[in-house]
Formats: structure tokens, sequence, C-alpha cells
């Protein structure tokens, strides 16, 4: 589904991303963990678009998207969420899922009917709300939800825009710590019924080891390991480095 | 918390009633306080032109004034070039047209820059006009400006008919169906797709890019619908008014519409119309009142900025949820 090949991003001295090599395949939920200043948040704006790469390659479901705008990317399947929440905060939940779907469908330059008039994207919107747990909230602002909420309704606009890889930057940051396998079941159970590769950064080990089929490590630009999740918590050098755990 | 997107019959049936009740307006009001109203009503549709900009897309314009020019020495040129061709049904599609074209030129320099870049950019190219129009004596009238002869109407000729008994007939009738038609395709753009995209550049234009919408390219399109809106309101105003001059393009002009807009309350689909009306009318008896009405017009929108930054409309809107909804 995605190939990375010695991906660099440096930013003057910065290492950024610095020899990267990796790939996820259909349906894989990857996370990648590391210290502040690892690369990780990097990685995802180089393979969503929002950055350039210095050099490396990109490949896409066998197609090099290493220069494609993000435009393209997401018309190829390719969403995102933000470690900082990134919604439309004047227009209801519902309608922060329709204007994902009227633009995937191409629909978005229509202007004199109605958006309710739509009523197979306002059913679709639903179901998705549905698939997230939260169609009860979809008459409300974002101004009315929980913190939880705000980071699942994202998601579900990243995941409205039918994207085959979603890349998910600390998607429970900022959510108590009570709610976060709350908002971690709900996330995943939609991302799986859909079978789409996910890419997930995430800093908690608990979320990383519950939810990953597969986790790597990144420290200073680098891949500095890459195994199932249970034996990336046993290997000594990602303990010492990014735990902190010397044994 | 904002409860929206519910089906609101009631709403369209309060609309119809007031609308029926506008038919009426003539027969009560005096032909001056009619042609007050006429000018309310042609603000009116610069204010749900102008408040695509503000309120749907986030982009406010010191600038508008230069459209409503455009729209209205449209009309005057034609009436006064090419006589022949001065009736009703050509020179509005003609004054939207004129005012298409400028918003395209002026808007797509403004839409590349947001915030108050936009806005000066918008005030820069509105004063250019204005001095164009000022300068160019000879074809504009300069500061004379341009008469607005009574134009003919579907063949119609209103020749030793004074204005005020042609505003008070057939062109309040007129006016009256270009301002409904004006409400009910802007009330359908704001609701459908293309103004949930606008509402969505509005409110995170990084996240409305990454879902694929091309925030610049649709900047511009509500550019120039707002810019053609804003035109046909300049264009109806030119007959009520009967004469044209440069100052439509000054920034003071555009700080009206801004104002008006404000006003009303531009969170709101009907506050811009409010506020056209209430401006308006305290313009008017502001000015007939006091040589300080500058001072009036500015307490005003302090008291207001200060008080109900959600404008009048808002104001009521909020009261009508807290009191009756309970929401």
């Amino acid at each position: 589904m995605l190939t990375i090949d010695h991906l660099k991003k440096h930013f003057g001295s910065v290492k950024a991303v610095d020899d990267v090599s990796l790939d996820i395949k259909e349906g894989e939920i990857v996370s990648i963990i590391g210290t502040n200043g690892a690369g990780k948040t990097t990685l995802v704006n180089l393979i969503s678009g929002y950055l350039r790469p210095d050099s490396g390659q990109i490949l896409f479901l066998d197609k090099d998207i290493t220069h494609a705008s993000p435009y393209v990317r997401i018309q190829m399947g390719v969403g995102r969420s933000f470690q900082l929440i990134q919604l439309f905060g004047g227009i209801t939940v519902l309608d922060n899922v329709r204007t994902a779907l009227f633009s995937k469908y191409g629909m978005i330059k229509r202007g004199l009917l109605s958006a309710d008039r739509y009523s197979s994207i306002t059913e679709e919107a639903i179901k998705i709300l549905d698939n997230f747990n939260i169609s009860d909230k979809k008459g409300l602002t974002p101004k009315g939800l929980s913190e939880g909420d705000l980071k699942i309704l994202d998601i579900a606009i990243a995941f409205a825009l039918k994207s085959k890889l979603l890349l998910l930057d600390e998607p429970t940051s900022g959510v108590a710590t009570s709610d976060k396998f709350k908002v971690m079941d709900s996330i995943v159970s939609a991302i799986k019924k859909e079978g789409i590769s996910t890419l997930i950064i995430e800093h908690d080990m608990d979320i990383v080891s519950g939810y990953s089929d597969r986790v790597i490590v990144m420290h200073e630009g680098r891949v500095m390991a890459e195994g199932k999740p249970e034996d990336i918590m046993e290997n000594k050098e990602v303990k010492a480095t990014v735990f902190g755990i010397v044994s | 918390m904002g409860l929206k997107n519910k089906p609101n019959y009631l709403r369209w049936i309060v609309y119809l009633i007031l609308f029926i009740a506008l038919l009426f307006i003539p027969r009560i009001l005096s032909i001056h306080d009619l042609m007050l109203f006429e000018y309310g009503l042609t603000f009116a549709i610069v204010g749900l032109g102008f408040n695509l900009l503000l309120g749907y897309t986030g982009l406010l314009s010191f600038g508008h004034g230069a459209y409503f020019a455009a729209g209205a020495y449209s009309v005057a040129m034609i009436a006064k070039y090419l006589p022949q061709a001065y009736s009703i049904e050509i020179v509005i599609p003609a004054a939207l047209f004129f005012s298409l074209i400028l918003s395209i030129i002026f808007g797509f320099v403004c839409v590349r820059h947001t915030k108050i870049f936009f806005s000066i950019l918008a005030l820069s190219l509105s004063m250019l006009l204005f001095a164009l129009l000022f300068k160019l004596y000879h074809i504009t009238g300069g500061s004379d400006g341009l008469r607005v002869p009574l134009p003919t109407m579907f063949g119609f000729s209103f020749k030793g008919i004074r204005r005020p008994e042609f505003l008070s007939g057939t062109y309040y009738y007129f006016l009256l169906a270009m301002f409904a038609i004006s409400f009910v395709v802007m009330k359908g753009i704001v609701s459908s797709p293309f103004g949930k995209a606008l509402q969505a550049i509005r409110d995170n234009e990084v996240r409305a890019e990454l879902i694929g919408i091309r925030v610049r390219r649709y900047r511009l399109y509500a550019f120039c619908i707002s810019g053609m809106f804003v035109g046909l309101g300049g264009a109806l105003w030119t007959f009520v008014n009967g004469h044209v001059t440069a100052d439509l393009s000054h920034w003071v002009f555009s700080g009206e519409i801004v104002y008006m807009t404000l006003l009303g309350g531009f969170g709101i689909f009907e506050g811009p119309i409010v506020g056209a009306m209430i401006f308006t009318y305290l313009k008017l008896y502001a000015m007939g009142h006091t040589e300080y009405w500058m001072f009036v017009i500015g307490a005003t929108l302090i008291v207001l900025v200060l008080l109900l930054p959600s404008g009048v409309a808002g104001a009521f809107s909020t009261l009508w949820r807290r009191t009756i909804k309970g929401n």
C-alpha cells in the first residue's frame, strides 16, 4: 500500500527525517513511536504532502506521489488527522463530515440546492458518525463536544474522504486518560470495519501495544527498530533510548 | 451550542408572509418614506452579497464600494452613451456582467491574501477605481457624476412620468422582485454544498485544503458572486437615486457597507438586511437632525461592538432561542 524509500528531509543542520525506509501493508495498523524531535510528525507531513522531501521516494498504491500536491494525495486516498485538532468550528458536526463527503464526490461546486437535499450524502455522513459513536451529536457545533469527541470528529472527517491510508497524529493527545481507550475503540473499530491501512503517531505505549499490528521506533530522524509491539517493548536499545529504562 | 440544519418550514412561511406584507408597502408609506425604503432594499441586496464574503467566507473587504460603483456606472454609462439600449432588462444584466469582470480582476489579486492584507488590498483597488472615476471627467463626469434618467422597462417608456411616481409604481415591484430573487438565490448558495465549502474555508483553511477544497479558487468564486450581488444593488440603487458619483467607489462608502452588515449582524443570514434598513433610516434621520451625524453613526458603532457584537438581528436571534426554545 505505502512504500517509503530512503526519504530525507533536513531543516538546515537538523536531520528531521534521515534516510527512512518503511512500508505499510493493506489493512495494517502501524504505530510510530519516538522521543520528541525524532521526526515522526515530519514523516507524516511528508507522506501527506504538507512538506516536500529533499530526496527519496514515496510510493502509494504503486504510484510515485513524492512530489504530488496534498490535493492529489487526498484524491488518491491519503487522509490525515492532526495533533492539534483541525475542525470547522462554525458548522455542525454533521456538516463537518458532509463537507468532506461533498468534496470527495466532487459535489462541492453545487451552489443552489440546500445541502439537506442531498439525502444520500446526509445518510452516509450519519453512518460515519454512527461508526464513530458520535451520531447523537450531529446537530451540535464542535464547541459543544468533549476533547475526546473532537478527536474522533477530526478522524471521522479524514475517514469520510474514503481514505485508503489514514495518518493519525497523536489521536489521544489532550484526551482525558479515562477516555483514551473509548476514543481508540471507536476509531479502530471504524477503521477495521473498512480495512483501512493506518499509520499512528502515539506516545502512550498502552495505546500503541493495544491497537497496533506493528511498531516502528524513530530516533533522531532514523528508524531505530521495527517489529511487533511485544518485541519492541522488550528491545533493550528502545527501552534505553525511548523509555529511559536502563536494565 | 448551535443546533442547526433542522428543516425549518416555519421560517419560509414567515418569509412568505413578510414578502406579501411588503407588496402593500406603497399603499402605506408616503412617497418620501417609500423612497427611503427602496434605498434600504437596494442596500439589503448589497448586504446579502457582502455577507457572503464576510459572514460565510471570513473575508472582510473595505473595497466593496467598487462593485457597487461598477453596477451603478454600468447603468449611468449606458444611459449616456448607448441611450437606445437603455432599458432595464439590458442594463441589469450589463451591470451584473461588469461587476463580475471587475470582481474577477480585483478578486484575483485580493484572494491571495487574508485578514488585514486582504482588507487593505480590497480598499486600495477600490480607491484606484475611485481615482479613475474621479479623474476621467469627460467620460465619467468626475466629481459631478452622471445623471440617470428613467429607463424603459420591457418596452414600456416612462417619458413624462416623474421619478417619485415611477418609484412608487412599477419600479417598486420590480425592485421587490429583484430583492426576493436575490434573497432566495443567496439563501440557496449559503446552504448548498458550495456554501458549506465557504464556511469550511472560513473556519479552517488548512483543513479545508486537506479535505480537497481549493481554497483560493473558492475564495475567488465567493468574491465574484459577492461582487455581482453588490453590483446588482448598485444598479438598482441608481434608479432610486437618479445620479451617480465617484464617491461610490470611495473607501468611506465601502465602510458604510461594512457598517450596515455589522449593524444587522454578519453571523446571521437576515442580519445584513436588517442592518441595511436600520442604517438607511439612521443615517437620514441623523443627518436631518444634527450636523454631527457622523458622531451619531460612530457612537452607534461603538455601542454595537461593545454591547451587541452579533448585531441587532443576531441579538434578537439569541433572545429568541433563549426565551422561546430555552436553548
